[in-house]
C-alpha cells in the first residue's frame, strides 16, 4: 500500500510539474540581425537594443510606447542648475544572481563605457557627464567622471552642462549597468549564457550565433508578475523574404522588417498584422560643402528643388518611407520641424525656380554640371539613386553613380575622401533633436558634409546653454536647423518608417515612432 | 605511399603560409574598416576601439603577431562579433555545414552517378534526353531561385516541413537545404558520368571484355565505371570542399547557422579575424581533399602509383 501511495503521489507530483510547461507562453521574435555583442557597452545597433532591453534594466527605461519610465531609479530629482541628477534605487533592484543593484554598480558600469580600455562605441554619448569626453581620451582617470554612489541607493551624475535630453539617453543600452563580479570573474566570457548575469526582465539562456537567442523569464526582476512571456526567442532573419514565410508558417509572432518591395502586396495579404508608421530617422545625401561647386549654397538648393521627394517614396520606397525636407523627422514631443521652404509648393514652381538658379549660376548646354552619388550595396539605395539621375538628367545636369559595400563607403566618408553627393541614413539613439542636427555640427565624426557655418554652430550652442528651459532650447534647435536647411548642409530625401508584421495573438504591442516593443509589456 | 602523403603535407605548409599572407596584405588594402558603419564614430572612440583591437600597431607588427597567435592556433578574437572567437565561431557553425554538405555530397555522388550511367548506357534515346534535359535544368537553375520553391510547396503549401531555420539540427530542418545544395551537384555528376561512361564503353579493353564473354554488368560494374570514376573523382574533391564549407545562398535562406555566410558577411565588414579563419579552413579543405583525390586516383587507376 505505501509503495502504491508513493507512486501515486509521485504520478501527481510528475503531473503537476509537466502542467505550466504545458502552458509556457513563448514569443518567437524575428530580429533582423544577430547583435555584434550582448555587452551593453559594444553595441550599437537597434537589432541589439532590442535584446537588451529585455535583459537590462537602466536607471530608466521605455514603456510600449517608448515614454520614459523609472526603471532602476524609482525617482530622481535635477538640481536647479540642471547639472546634478540625483537617482534613488529601487530597494527590491536585484540581479538575477540575488545580490542587490547598488549605486556603486552604476558606478562601476559608466566608468567602464568611458574607460578607453573598453573601446565603447557609445562612450561619446555620455560625453554629457563631467570629465567624460577626458576619460575617454585618457586625459583623466575613470574616477574623475562625474559620477557617484551617495549611498547604496542613491547615485548621483554631474553634468557638463544643462542637457535636457539625458534622461532620453539613459534609455540607451550603453547606459545600463554591468555586474562586476561576473566580469572580474569570467572576463570576455561574462556574457556568455550560464555566465551572464543581468538584472532586466528575461535572462539569457541560449546564444547560437544564426539561429537563435533564448531568454526566460526572470524570477527576481522586481516586476516580475507584470511580465506575461516565460521565454522570448530572438530569430535573427537576415533573409526578409524567407522569414515573412516564417510568419506564415507561424514559425515566428513578429518580424521587425519586412520586403518593401513587396509592401502593397503584403498589405493586401496580411491587413493589419502589417505594421507601417513614422520611425525617427532621416534619408539623406551628404554634400561636399567643402568643395568646388558644391560649396555654393544656391546649387545646393537647385539640384535639391529638382529631386522629387514624393516619386522617391511611392516610387522607390512603395511608401515605406515618407518625403523629407527636414533633418529632423516629425514624431518629437514640443518640437516642430523646420522644413525648407519648398516644402509646401509644387513640384513645378521648384523645378522652375532651380532651372533660374543653373541658368544664372551659368550652367545650360554649354556648361554641363556633373555630379557624382555615391551609395552603399542597396537595391533600394541604388534605386534611389538611379531615380535622382534621370529626375536630374532634363536640366543638364550629368549624374554619375558610384556603388561600393558599406564599408568602404562609410570608409571612404570617414577618411574625408572625395566625393560630391553620399547617401546617409540616421536614426535616433533618444527622442531628441539633438540627435539628428549634432551630426552636422563641425566637430562631429558624423558631419561627412564637412558643414562649416558659425551661425549654425553659435545656434547650436545656444541651445545648448538654454538647456534648463525646454521651450526656449526646442525654439534655438528649430533655428539651428532652419540654417542647416537652408543652407542644404545635408539634403533630407525621405523620412524612414518602421514596417513591421505581428500576429494578432500578441497582445501589448504599441506603434511607436522609436519601434521599441519591450518584451516584458507583451504577452500571447 | 606514406612517405608521399608526408611529403604532400610537408609541401602544404609554405602553401598556407603563403594563404595566409597574401590574404593578410590584401584585406588591409581594401578600403574601410571594421569599424566604418553608417554611424561614424568620434576619432577618440575609433582611437580607442583600434587600441583594444591592436589595429593602431604597424601593419608588419600585426601580420607578426597574427602569424604568431596562429601558430598556436589562435585566430583571434572576431571584430565585428566580439563576443566571440572566430574559434567559437567555427567550432558552432562548422559540424552544422559539414552535415549539410556531406549529405548533398553523397546525394550527388549517388543519384548523380546512377542518373548518369543509366543515360550512358541508353544512349540517344529517351531515358538519357531526360537525364540530360533534368542535368542541364538542374545546373542552371540557381540556388535562390530553388530554395525559395521549396519553401513555398513543401513548407507553406503542403506545410510537410518547416520553411526555414535548424530546429536543433531536426530531420525535417535538413531536407530543404541539403536537396537544394545538392540538386545542382547531382546534374554536373550526372553529366560528367554520362560522358565518362559513353567514353570508357568504346575503350579498347571493353571491346576485348565483351569479345571474352563477359556479361554485360560485369563489363559496366567492373571495367567500364573504374575508368569512368576517375573524372568524378577529380570534380569530387574540390566540389567537397566547397561543399562541406558552407553556401552563402542556402544557408542565409533557409536561415541555417553554418560558416558559408561567413566568408562573404566577414570580408563585407572587413572583419580581418574571421576572414583570416575562413581562408585557412578552406585552404585546408581544399589541400586536404586535393590530397584525397590523388590517392583515390591510385586506387581506381592501376597505372598511377606513388612510390
Amino acid at each position: 500500500m505505501s509503495r502504491f501511495r508513493s507512486l501515486l503521489i509521485a504520478t501527481l507530483l510528475l503531473g503537476t510539474a509537466a502542467l505550466p510547461a504545458a502552458a509556457e507562453s513563448i514569443y518567437n521574435r524575428g530580429n533582423s540581425a544577430d547583435p555584434e555583442s550582448l555587452d551593453p557597452h559594444k553595441t550599437s545597433t537597434v537589432y541589439e537594443a532590442h535584446i537588451l532591453r529585455d535583459v537590462f534594466e537602466g536607471l530608466v527605461m521605455q514603456n510600449a510606447t517608448s515614454d520614459l519610465i523609472p526603471g532602476v531609479a524609482e525617482s530622481w530629482t535635477v538640481s536647479p542648475d540642471g547639472k546634478t541628477y540625483t537617482f534613488k534605487l529601487r530597494p527590491d533592484a536585484v540581479w538575477s544572481n540575488g545580490d542587490p543593484v547598488t549605486a556603486e554598480d552604476f558606478v562601476y558600469s559608466f566608468r567602464r563605457l568611458e574607460d578607453p580600455a573598453t573601446g565603447a562605441e557609445y562612450a561619446s554619448m555620455l560625453y554629457v557627464i563631467k570629465n567624460g569626453e577626458e576619460v575617454n581620451t585618457g586625459k583623466a582617470k575613470p574616477e574623475e567622471l562625474g559620477i557617484r554612489a551617495v549611498d547604496a541607493k542613491t547615485f548621483e551624475v554631474t553634468l557638463k552642462s544643462p542637457t535636457p535630453y539625458f534622461l532620453e539617453m539613459l534609455t540607451h543600452q550603453a547606459a545600463y549597468p554591468v555586474n562586476k563580479a561576473s566580469i572580474e570573474k569570467f572576463g570576455a566570457d561574462w556574457i556568455k549564457p550560464g555566465n551572464l548575469v543581468s538584472n532586466g526582465a528575461f535572462t539569457l539562456t541560449e546564444f547560437i550565433p544564426n539561429d537563435h537567442i533564448k531568454l526566460v523569464k526572470n524570477p527576481k526582476f522586481h516586476a516580475a508578475g507584470e511580465v506575461k512571456l516565460d521565454v522570448v526567442n530572438y530569430i535573427p532573419t537576415e533573409d526578409r523574404s524567407t522569414a515573412i514565410k516564417r510568419y506564415e508558417a507561424g514559425e515566428l509572432d513578429s518580424n521587425d522588417d519586412l520586403p518593401t518591395e513587396q509592401l502593397a502586396d503584403l498589405k493586401k495579404k496580411f491587413g493589419d498584422q502589417v505594421k507601417l508608421g513614422p520611425y525617427l530617422g532621416t534619408y539623406y545625401y551628404a554634400i561636399k560643402t567643402d568643395k568646388a561647386p558644391w560649396n555654393n549654397p544656391k546649387l545646393r538648393r537647385a539640384i535639391s528643388l529638382i529631386i522629387d521627394r514624393d516619386f522617391l517614396a511611392e516610387k522607390v520606397w512603395q511608401n515605406s518611407m515618407l518625403p523629407a525636407y527636414s533633418m529632423v523627422p516629425p514624431g518629437i514631443d514640443g518640437y516642430t520641424p523646420a522644413e525648407a521652404d519648398y516644402a509646401k509648393t509644387s513640384q513645378f514652381d521648384r523645378e522652375d525656380e532651380a532651372k533660374k538658379i543653373l541658368t544664372d549660376l551659368g550652367y545650360g548646354p554649354g556648361k554641363p554640371l556633373k555630379l557624382e552619388i555615391r551609395y552603399n550595396t542597396s537595391e533600394n539605395h541604388k534605386n534611389t539613386a538611379v531615380a535622382i539621375q534621370e529626375q536630374l538628367k532634363p536640366f543638364g545636369i550629368e549624374v554619375s553613380l558610384i556603388n561600393t559595400d558599406t564599408k568602404t563607403h562609410y570608409g571612404h566618408l570617414e577618411q574625408k575622401g572625395d566625393y560630391d553627393y553620399a547617401r546617409g541614413g540616421w536614426i535616433a539613439d533618444y527622442k531628441d533633436p539633438e540627435s539628428f542636427l549634432g551630426i552636422s555640427r563641425k566637430a562631429s565624426g558624423n558631419n561627412y558634409s564637412n558643414f562649416d557655418n558659425a551661425g549654425f554652430e553659435t545656434l547650436m550652442d545656444e541651445a545648448a546653454a538654454a538647456g534648463a528651459d525646454p521651450a526656449a532650447r526646442m525654439k534655438k534647435l528649430a533655428e539651428a536647423e532652419k540654417v542647416l536647411v537652408d543652407e542644404l548642409g545635408n539634403m533630407p530625401l525621405l523620412y524612414y518608417s518602421y514596417h513591421e508584421i505581428v500576429s494578432p495573438k500578441l497582445k501589448g504591442w504599441e506603434p511607436n515612432v522609436m519601434a521599441v516593443h519591450p518584451s516584458r509589456f507583451i504577452s500571447k | 605511399m606514406l612517405r608521399y602523403v608526408l611529403r604532400r603535407l610537408l609541401t602544404a605548409i609554405p602553401t598556407l603560409f603563403l594563404i595566409v599572407t597574401l590574404s593578410f596584405f590584401l584585406l588591409r588594402v581594401a578600403p574601410g574598416g571594421p569599424f566604418s558603419q553608417e554611424r561614424g564614430l568620434s576619432p577618440e572612440v575609433r582611437a580607442n576601439l583600434e587600441r583594444v583591437y591592436q589595429l593602431d600597431a604597424p601593419l608588419w607588427r600585426q601580420y607578426l603577431s597574427y602569424l604568431g597567435n596562429l601558430l598556436h592556433g589562435d585566430f583571434g578574437p572576431s571584430y565585428n562579433l566580439p563576443d566571440f572567437t572566430v574559434a567559437d565561431l567555427f567550432r558552432v557553425g562548422l559540424p552544422v555545414s559539414v552535415q549539410l554538405g556531406a549529405s548533398a555530397l553523397v546525394l550527388a555522388l549517388i543519384l548523380g552517378s546512377i542518373l548518369g550511367i543509366v543515360a550512358a548506357l541508353r544512349q540517344n534515346r529517351g531515358v538519357d534526353y531526360a537525364v540530360v534535359a533534368l542535368a542541364t535544368a538542374g545546373s542552371t537553375i540557381p540556388t535562390f531561385v530553388i530554395a525559395p520553391l521549396y519553401q513555398l510547396v513543401f513548407a507553406l503549401t503542403l506545410a510537410w516541413v518547416p520553411v526555414a531555420g535548424w530546429g536543433g539540427g531536426a530531420l525535417v530542418n535538413k531536407i530543404g537545404p541539403a536537396l537544394t545544395l545538392a540538386l545542382p551537384q547531382i546534374a554536373i555528376v550526372a553529366r560528367l558520368m554520362r560522358g565518362a561512361m559513353i567514353e570508357a564503353l568504346r575503350a579498347n579493353h571493353i571491346r576485348t571484355a565483351r569479345a571474352l564473354g563477359l556479361g554485360s554488368w560485369s563489363v559496366v560494374v567492373k571495367h567500364a565505371l573504374r575508368g569512368a570514376l576517375l573524372p568524378i573523382i577529380s570534380y569530387a574533391g574540390p566540389a567537397a570542399a566547397a561543399l562541406l564549407t558552407g553556401s552563402v545562398v542556402v544557408e542565409t535562406v533557409f536561415a541555417i547557422p553554418g560558416v558559408g555566410r561567413y566568408f562573404v558577411d566577414a570580408a563585407l565588414n572587413r572583419d580581418y579575424t574571421l576572414v583570416m579563419g575562413t581562408v585557412v579552413v578552406i585552404a585546408v579543405f581544399v589541400i586536404m581533399f586535393n590530397l584525397i583525390v590523388d590517392l583515390l586516383y591510385a586506387l581506381v587507376d592501376p597505372r598511377v602509383r606513388y612510390d
